[in-house]
C-alpha cells in the first residue's frame, strides 16, 4: 500500500518535471533579454512588433471563419447522421479522422496541385482565394475535435423527439436546427471552437505552404533568428492555448440540464 | 352518421418485410375523443405517428377535414402531440415552450403572450412561466407539454402514452385533466395506452388493437361487456372462461362440467359436440341467488383472499375456475376453502367467445 503511493507519487513527480522543466526554463530565459536582470523585455519587443500584431490578426480572423465554417459542416451532419442515418455512423467518424492520420503536408500538397492557377478551380490564383482554402484546410484538420465535441453533445439530449416535437408544432429544418438543435449543443460547440482556436492560432504547416502571413510561420521566422523573443512568443502561445482549454472547461459548467428525466 | 373529422381508411405500413399495421380503419367524430388501446407492439405508436405525418403509410389514406393529408408533411397539419418523453424543448422556458408554434406560426408577440398566459391558467401553472423544464415535476411537465400542444389550436390531438412515464395518483388527476380540458374545446383527439383502466375512464370510444388490427372499436361499455373477439374479451377486464359442451346446438344447450346451462339464440354456427368457450365477468357471478339470475352451477371453494371491502372468491367447477368478488359483510364470515359451494348468474350474461 504504501510504496504503491510512493511510485505513483515519483511517477507524478517525474511527469510533472518532464512537462514544467522545460516551460520553466523558457520562461525563465524569455525574462534575461536584459543583461543582469530579469525583466518583460523580450515580451515588450514582441508585443510592439507590428508584423506579430498583423500576424496574429490574421490567423484569429482565420480561426474565427474556421470556426463557423467547422459550425455549419459538423451540427446538420452530425445531427442528421443521429436522426435518419445512424448506419452511416461508423463511416463518418472514420472520415472525421483521417486528419489525424494523413500529415498536413500530404493535404497541402493536394490543395497545391488540384487547385493551383491553371486549374478549374483557381483558388490559388487570387489572395482571396487562398485565403479561402487556408480557412477550409484549417476546418479539415479541426474536423476530428469538432465533430467529436458536437456529436457528445447531441447525445445528452433526444434528438428524435426533440425533433418530432418541433416538426408537429409547425417547425421547417432551419427553426428546428437555430432554435431547438443548435442552442441545446451550444456548450458542446463552444467546446469544438476553442479547440479549433488553439489549433488554428499554432499551425505551420498549411500556412506556410499557402505563403500566408499567419501566426504559425512568424512564430518559426522568429525562432530561427532572434535568441530570446521566440522564447516569450512560446509562452505567449502556451498562455493563449491554455486559456482556450480552461474556457471549455468553465463552460461545460454551464451544460444545458437534460429535459428528459421521467420520473 | 354525421361526416367523420378524421378518418383513416385501408391504412396499412410495412417496415422492410414485416408488416406492423394491416388494413386499419376507423372513423372519428369532431369533438370525439378516442384511444388506441392495445398490448406493447401491437401497432397503437405506428397508426398514431402515421396520422401525424412521422411516418407514411404503405397503403391506404388519411383524411382529416374532407382533405387527403396522407403525403403532408408533419409540419403542415396542424396537429398537436404530446409524447410520452415530454420532450419539453430543455433551452427554452416553460412560456418560451408554450409560444414555440406560435413564434413558428408568425404570430405577434403580445398576441402569443396572452395566449400562452391563458393556456398557463388552462394547465393551472400560471406561476411557472419563467421555470426552465428541469426545474418541474414530471406531471407538470407534461401539462406544459399539453399546453404547447394545443397552443396553436390544431385540428386534432395526439397523444402516445402522455401518462406513463408519471406515478400512479398523478396519472390519475392528469388523465382526469386531460379529458376536462379536451370536453371544454371539444378538440378531437386520439389518446394511446395500453392501460385499460385508462381507456375505459376517459374514453368517448376505444379501438382495441391487436396484431396490427382494429380488433374492435365501441363505447367503453360496448368493449367491455360485448366483446367481439377472444382477444378484447381477454384483454380488457377480467374475464372467467369456462369450457363448455354443445349438447343440443338448436335449444341452445350447453353442458359445464355435466351440468347444463341454457344459451338460446348465442350458438350462431356451433353443432352438437362441439367445445366452446363461455365467458363471465367476475361482477356477474354472485354465491346466493340474486333476483334475475336464471343459472346456477355447483363446485367447491377453491381459493379466498380477504381485499378489505372486497373478498375475492375462486371457485372450482371441474376443470375450470371462476372468480368473483363479494362485498365485505361484518355479521357474515367468509367462505372457507373446500365448502361446496353453488355460483348463480344470469345466462344472458354468459358470452360465447369465437
Ligand atoms: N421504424 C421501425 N422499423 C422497424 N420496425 C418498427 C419501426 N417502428 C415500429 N416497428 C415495429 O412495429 C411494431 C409496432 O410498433 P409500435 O411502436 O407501433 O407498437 P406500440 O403498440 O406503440 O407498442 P408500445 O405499447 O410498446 O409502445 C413493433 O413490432 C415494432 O418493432
Ligand atoms: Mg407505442
Amino acid at each position: 500500500m504504501k510504496s504503491g503511493k510512493f511510485w505513483a507519487w515519483l511517477t507524478f513527480v517525474l511527469g510533472a518535471a518532464y512537462f514544467f522543466i522545460p516551460l520553466i526554463a523558457t520562461l525563465e530565459f524569455s525574462m534575461r533579454m536584459k543583461r543582469g536582470e530579469y525583466s518583460f523585455e523580450a515580451y515588450r519587443v514582441v508585443l510592439g512588433d507590428a508584423r506579430f500584431q498583423e500576424s496574429f490578426t490574421f490567423s484569429v480572423v482565420a480561426a474565427i471563419f474556421t470556426i463557423i465554417l467547422g459550425v455549419l459542416l459538423v451540427v446538420p451532419t452530425a445531427y442528421w447522421i443521429r436522426l435518419r442515418l445512424p448506419q452511416l455512423r461508423p463511416i463518418v467518424e472514420f472520415v472525421t479522422l483521417l486528419p489525424l492520420v494523413i500529415p498536413a503536408i500530404v493535404i497541402v500538397f493536394g490543395y497545391i496541385r488540384m487547385y493551383g492557377s491553371s486549374s478549374p478551380l483557381p483558388f490559388l490564383a487570387s489572395g482571396l482565394g487562398t485565403n479561402a482554402l487556408l480557412v477550409i484546410g484549417y476546418a479539415t484538420l479541426a474536423l476530428p475535435y469538432m465533430y467529436r465535441a458536437v456529436d457528445t453533445g447531441l447525445r445528452t439530449i433526444d434528438v428524435r423527439t426533440l425533433t418530432e416535437a418541433a416538426q408537429i408544432l409547425g417547425a421547417g429544418w432551419t427553426t428546428i436546427i437555430g432554435r431547438v438543435i443548435l442552442p441545446n449543443v451550444l456548450i458542446a460547440v463552444l467546446s469544438g471552437a476553442f479547440l479549433t482556436f488553439a489549433i488554428v492560432i499554432g499551425e505551420f504547416t498549411v500556412a506556410s505552404l499557402l505563403n500566408r502571413p499567419a501566426f504559425g510561420p512568424y512564430l518559426q521566422n522568429m525562432g530561427a533568428n532572434r535568441a530570446y523573443e521566440p522564447a516569450a512568443l512560446a509562452i505567449i502561445a502556451f498562455a493563449i492555448t491554455w486559456g482556450c482549454m480552461s474556457l471549455i472547461q468553465v463552460l461545460s459548467r454551464f451544460a444545458p440540464k437534460s429535459a428528459n428525466r421521467p420520473n | 352518421m354525421a361526416e367523420p373529422f378524421l378518418s383513416i381508411q385501408h391504412v396499412r405500413k410495412s417496415f422492410g418485410a414485416t408488416t406492423v399495421v394491416q388494413d386499419f380503419n376507423l372513423d372519428v367524430e369532431p369533438g370525439e375523443f378516442v384511444s388506441f388501446l392495445g398490448p406493447s407492439g401491437c401497432g397503437k405508436t405506428t397508426v398514431l405517428r402515421m396520422v401525424a405525418g412521422f411516418e407514411e403509410p404503405s397503403a391506404g389514406k388519411i383524411v382529416v377535414a374532407g382533405k387527403d393529408i396522407t403525403r403532408l408533411k408533419p409540419n403542415q397539419r396542424n396537429v398537436g402531440m404530446v409524447f410520452q418523453a415530454y420532450a419539453l424543448f430543455p433551452n427554452l422556458t416553460v412560456a418560451q415552450n408554450i409560444a414555440f408554434g406560435l413564434k413558428v406560426a408568425g404570430m405577434s408577440k403580445p398576441d402569443a403572450d396572452r395566449r400562452v398566459a391563458e393556456m398557463l391558467d388552462m394547465i393551472k401553472l400560471p406561476q411557472m412561466a419563467d421555470r426552465y423544464p428541469y426545474q418541474l415535476s414530471g406531471g407538470q411537465q407534461q401539462r406544459i407539454a399539453l399546453a404547447r400542444a394545443i397552443a396553436p389550436k390544431p385540428k386534432l390531438l395526439l397523444l402516445d402514452e402522455p401518462l406513463s412515464a408519471l406515478d400512479a395518483k398523478v396519472r390519475v388527476s392528469l388523465r382526469e385533466e386531460i379529458r376536462s380540458i379536451q370536453k371544454k374545446l371539444g378538440i378531437t383527439t386520439i389518446f394511446v395506452t395500453h392501460d385499460q383502466e385508462e381507456a375505459l375512464s376517459i374514453s368517448d370510444r376505444i379501438a382495441v388493437m391487436y396484431g396490427g388490427r382494429a380488433e374492435q372499436v365501441g363505447t367503453p361499455f360496448e368493449i367491455y361487456n360485448r366483446p367481439a373477439t377472444k382477444f378484447v374479451a381477454n384483454f380488457v377486464g377480467t374475464l372467467n372462461v369456462l369450457e363448455g359442451k354443445v349438447t343440443d346446438a338448436s335449444a341452445g344447450k350447453v353442458q359445464v362440467n355435466a351440468q347444463e346451462v341454457s344459451l338460446k339464440g348465442k350458438l350462431n354456427g356451433s353443432k352438437s359436440g362441439d367445445t366452446l368457450s363461455l365467458a363471465l365477468r367476475p361482477e356477474a357471478i354472485s354465491l346466493a341467488r340474486q333476483p334475475g339470475h336464471d343459472t346456477s352451477l355447483s363446485g367447491e371453494i377453491a381459493e379466498v383472499h380477504f381485499l378489505g371491502s372486497v373478498i375475492r372468491v375462486r371457485v372450482g367447477i371441474g376443470g375450470n375456475t371462476v372468480s368473483l368478488d363479494t362485498f365485505n359483510n361484518s355479521t357474515t364470515p367468509p367462505p372457507v376453502v373446500g365448502d361446496k359451494a353453488d355460483i348463480s348468474f344470469s345466462s344472458g350474461d354468459m358470452l360465447v367467445l369465437h
